[in-house]
């Protein structure tokens, strides 16, 4: 039984006396009991959707054409007493974020029950909600404010909420965005298994393919207010009929392979080798570095159309790899560490197969994300020194620079750092945010940190950069010890190492133009001239991939990933050894997630940089680290090559984190 | 929590402090001579006392001290206190302003408080009404509230309420009657500020994803508005209600004045004119007591109001984990 049908809705916000659309001839339509997603990018009119059929469309937005029909509802034109029988209790709401979602100042019972009682039902109905959603102890929970609750016990209150009013279809507003991976796939899971048996049809929004195919039974992908594909999950993903699908796939694709006994990619990528001599005594350093390349082979595939190559899709040894497949067995195949040379060696020649000219982004990549996506290949930089670089010999640089300089950029030994805590029944006490982490940066590479919120990755972060002192260890930034460093002795070697915000709306200072947040490192340590630094911000801007013409805008006038970018260029100013990135593209859309990623890589290839990077997501952690830290609870529990740790777990954490990256399940079936 | 009580009533204590000394310091560097001006007040040319004359009153002033220790001496006395002498009533500064004090705390605690719910009404209002116009309308008046200078309400309320209708007297320190008119004058300018500030706070909070969630329970708007908006919207604006006290207690200077009423505000009128330097100084000691005081309540009361307060040295600490 069918029920919501949407049919030709035209949705459009007024601004200025005029209507822009958001929304064009949507038709769609969710049975009861179904799973239904949503998949698209920010400005898509997904968003836009959902709120249209819960009648909780912004003031300025306007259904101006077509209809939405809830439960035999019409809510075109509604009046706000009509909409307001359909909240709740037959449209119930997830929102995007849970940390904001829930009332500040009023006890999360209260919240949960007030929704209940407008059916009226009583206060231990509530607690049957919280315990239903998950929430442990739910009659001392009931008793909590908002705010002494983590982030994933907020989204389990707001889906309490939302069960409370016994709807018949729950709408789920991007419920991956805001919570660390594993979290959000036990909070999902709980959810999918919750709608499932009662029968309730469940709405998801999201931006990430691969969230939609592990869940839905059917995807509609919508692209600038237009649905512009429909179907099963198995159908999106092997058979996209749209170039724009079929990036999304790509961006969805896991960049973990899974252990697989086949590995066609040796046969055809040695003989692809033109550097035969050169290769082995590299590899030898370089076994393991199935991100790196993967991006490089990744870009001029893109626009490719071939349908054969989505066949592939469908084979155990790709897993969801699409048209960039070509390179993913090969990460596959070193992911069984092995003494021998031979077979480690595909990820250099693989890097090599790309001629240095190609990788030309695709022309409809960059009208994606306001032109963001010019990733263009540049000559090698004077200042980089080895003349023998070049654009696609992505793993000899760092190579030749761990020959003459064998110091990591970055080591940490025996890291400790205890917070003291007070405690009003115990005193004061300590917390053990740190216990003995050590790991190094090796120069020109990736070393990722990764690990659920509250592991301790942030704080090791902070140590690392000076700004927090370690209780005990020692920490090396380019072979100086800087732990115990005052602030000013501290000073000098801040210009080593630069750090990268994860969220690109509040790290740029709103007031300042691009080219003002750019020289601000130049400017507080004195370098250069103003026309000097007028002329590195053109050639930091350049090296980010932004036009020229930007250097006078504002951060309110630039798109997520065009801020980060200019957050990256700014920690390029002083051209440090070091960046630390910390979750640089979680607050971002899949597809330019992948832009930023790309980006790095090259920079990291051009510039030789050294990268720490911090992330919960081992997708993205996969395609940009060589090496990686798995953090729990202020320890390092595993530690090694990113093939090799993910491919092959070890430990219980590592084994969570790799099972809860989505799109495994949709690509397993 | 105890640690907490203790910092702001050791900071409203440095803040009375410093008030009163900076206050000191600026009365008693004017360029004119307090002997002379007493002396004056009395009716005695300066030029026809004798040198030993003039020592001998410098003397029973203690003007002929340094002023570290007149500083000493008054500050001392002030917390014994003994606000001292006035110079042109010859009576203790403190038997003044208990005489005086009354009048002022009727008219600044009634003006505060219809201040409180005039201001809070309109915001509501204005937030909560749909119709587009109306609600233009009614988040403009506080800026036109604000924008009236106070002597021009107050005589423009004489003229109308007193001249014209006859309904309060227009001058006069007796009676509720006496007290309307000054109230109002006070209360359009101070609601009008507590208005402007709860609105902006209004528009935020109802911008907020909590106020989605609240009504995609399915909520009535006002149920979202009593239940959900208002409380923390009001949260912000808490931080301005020290302000809105201290600006009914400046504002009875004017108000005093134009209407006559024998309190604290006429006073200090009074007592600036003659340069009365005890007097002033004792006035702005006790405006600032109570400016002081009520920032205390508030901050004392915000943890009750905002549940995240009293956790914010823990979760500061926290933050960093």
């Amino acid at each position: 039984m069918t029920l919501v049908h949407i049919q030709g809705l035209d949705v459009g916000y007024a601004r200025h006396r005029t209507i822009s659309p958001a929304v064009t001839g949507l038709d769609l339509t969710v049975a009861q009991g179904e799973v239904v997603a949503i998949v698209g990018e920010s400005g898509s009119g997904k968003t836009t959707t959902a709120n249209a059929l819960i009648g909780l469309l912004p003031a300025n937005g306007r259904i101006t054409a077509g209809s939405a029909v809830v439960d035999g509802v019409e809510t075109a034109g509604a009046k706000e007493r009509v909409l307001r029988g359909l909240r709740g209790s037959v449209v119930g709401l997830i929102p995007q974020d849970p940390m904001v979602g829930l009332n500040p100042t009023q006890r999360v019972g209260a919240q949960v029950a007030e929704a209940v009682r407008l059916r009226g039902g009583s206060h231990t109905e509530a607690l049957a909600f919280l315990e239903e959603a998950g929430v442990p102890d739910p009659e001392m929970r009931a008793r909590q404010y908002p705010h002494e609750l983590s982030g994933g016990l907020r989204q389990r209150v707001l889906i309490a909420i939302a069960l409370a009013g016994k709807p018949k279809l729950i709408i789920a507003d991007e419920p991956t965005s805001a919570l660390d991976v594993t979290v959000q796939k036990r909070i999902l899971d709980h959810l999918e298994g919750l709608v499932r048996g009662q029968g309730i049809a469940l709405l998801i929004i999201t931006h990430d393919l691969a969230v939609a195919a592990d869940r839905a039974d059917r995807i509609a992908v919508m692209r600038d207010g237009r649905k512009v594909e429909e179907g099963n999950p198995g159908q999106i993903l092997h058979f996209p009929a749209e170039p724009y699908t079929r990036r999304l796939v790509e961006a969805a694709t896991p960049a973990i392979p899974r252990p697989t006994p086949a590995s066609p990619a040796v046969p055809r990528s040695t003989p692809a080798s033109p550097a035969g001599p050169r290769a082995e005594p590299l590899s030898r350093f370089e076994p393991a570095s199935p991100a790196v390349p993967r991006l490089e082979a990744e870009q001029p595939a893109a626009p490719s159309p071939e349908p054969a190559a989505h066949a592939e899709l469908g084979s155990p040894a790709a897993p969801l790899s699409g048209p960039a497949a070509p390179d993913v067995p090969g990460p596959a195949t070193v992911s069984r560490p092995t003494s021998d040379p031979a077979p480690a060696s595909p990820a250099f020649p693989q890097a090599k197969a790309v001629p240095p000219g190609s990788p030309t982004p695709p022309p409809d990549l960059s009208s994606f994300a306001g032109g963001a996506a010019t990733v263009l290949p540049r000559p090698p930089r004077e200042d980089v020194g080895d003349p023998s670089l070049n654009g696609a010999a992505i793993l000899a640089y760092p190579q030749g620079k761990t020959e003459t300089s064998p110091t990591p950029v970055l080591a940490l030994n025996e890291v400790s750092k205890i917070f003291p805590v007070s405690d009003p029944r115990r005193g004061r006490r300590g917390f053990n945010a740190l216990d003995k982490v050590t790991f190094e940066v090796p120069r020109g590479r990736t070393h990722a940190l990764v690990g659920e919120s509250g592991c301790g990755k942030t704080t090791t972060l902070r140590i690392a950069l000076g700004l927090e002192s370690a209780t005990s260890g020692s920490v090396r930034l380019d072979g100086h010890e800087i732990a115990g460093l005052s602030w000013n002795r501290m000073r000098p070697l801040r210009r080593k190492a630069q750090l990268v915000h994860q969220d690109p709306f509040a790290t740029l200072d709103p007031k300042f133009s691009v080219r003002q947040s750019i020289v601000e490192p130049l400017v507080s340590f004195r370098v250069g001239d103003r026309r000097s630094r007028e002329a590195r911000a053109r050639e930091l801007l350049d090296q980010v991939a932004l036009p020229v013409s930007y250097l006078d805008r504002r951060p309110r006038e630039l798109s997520g990933g065009q801020r980060q970018r200019v957050a990256i260029a700014r920690a390029l100013a002083l051209q440090p050894d070091l960046i630390m990135l910390d979750e640089p593209v979680s607050a971002l859309d899949v597809l330019v997630q992948e832009q930023i990623l790309q980006l790095l890589a090259e920079l990291q290839r051009e510039l030789g940089l050294s990268y720490l990077f911090v992330s919960h997501d081992l997708a993205v952690v996969a395609r940009i680290s060589h090496t990686v830290s798995v953090m729990s609870d202020g320890r390092i529990v595993e530690q090694g090559r990113v093939a090799d740790v993910f491919t092959n777990p070890s430990s219980p954490r590592t084994r969570e984190l790799v099972e809860a990256i989505p799109g495994r399940r949709a690509n397993a079936a | 929590m105890t640690r907490y009580v203790l910092g702001r009533v050791g900071q409203a204590v440095a803040v009375l402090w410093a008030a009163y000394t900076l206050t000191f310091a600026i009365l008693y560097l004017l360029p004119s001579d307090p002997m002379e001006l007493q002396l004056a007040a009395a009716g005695v040319q300066t030029d026809s006392l004798t040198a030993a004359q003039v020592d001998a009153i410098k003397q029973q002033f203690g003007l002929d001290q340094s002023i570290w220790a007149q500083y000493w001496h008054h500050l001392t006395g002030l917390l014994q206190g003994d606000f001292g002498t006035s110079l042109t009533q010859q009576v203790p500064v403190g038997d003044l302003l208990a005489q005086r004090i009354g009048p002022t705390l009727q008219l600044s605690v009634s003006a505060a408080v219809v201040s409180l719910v005039l201001g809070s009404a309109l915001a509501y209002l204005a937030t909560f009404v749909s119709l587009p116009w109306l609600r233009t309308l009614l988040s403009r008046l506080p800026a036109l509230g604000a924008s009236f200078p106070q002597f021009f309400v107050a005589l423009f309320l004489i003229q109308f309420f007193s001249f014209q209708l006859g309904w309060f007297p227009a001058t006069g320190t007796t009676g509720f009657s006496s007290l309307v008119m000054p109230v109002l004058t006070i209360s359009v300018l101070a609601s009008a500020v507590l208005a402007q500030v709860l609105i902006k706070s209004f528009d935020e909070t109802l911008a907020q994803p909590y106020i989605t969630t609240a009504r995609a329970k399915g909520l009535s708007r006002s149920a979202v508005h009593l239940r959900h908006a208002f409380r923390n919207a009001a949260l912000p604006a808490m931080t301005i209600l020290g302000v809105i006290v201290g600006l009914t207690v400046t504002s009875s200077i004017v108000t005093e004045t134009v209407f006559t009423r024998e309190g604290v505000g006429k006073l200090a009128q009074e007592a600036v004119l003659a340069q009365d330097v005890p007097v002033v100084l004792a006035v702005v000691t006790v405006a600032a007591a109570m400016f002081v005081l009520v920032n205390l309540v508030v901050d004392l009361l915000y943890p009750l109001l905002d549940p995240r307060i009293t956790h914010v040295r823990v979760s500061t600490e926290g933050a960093a984990l």
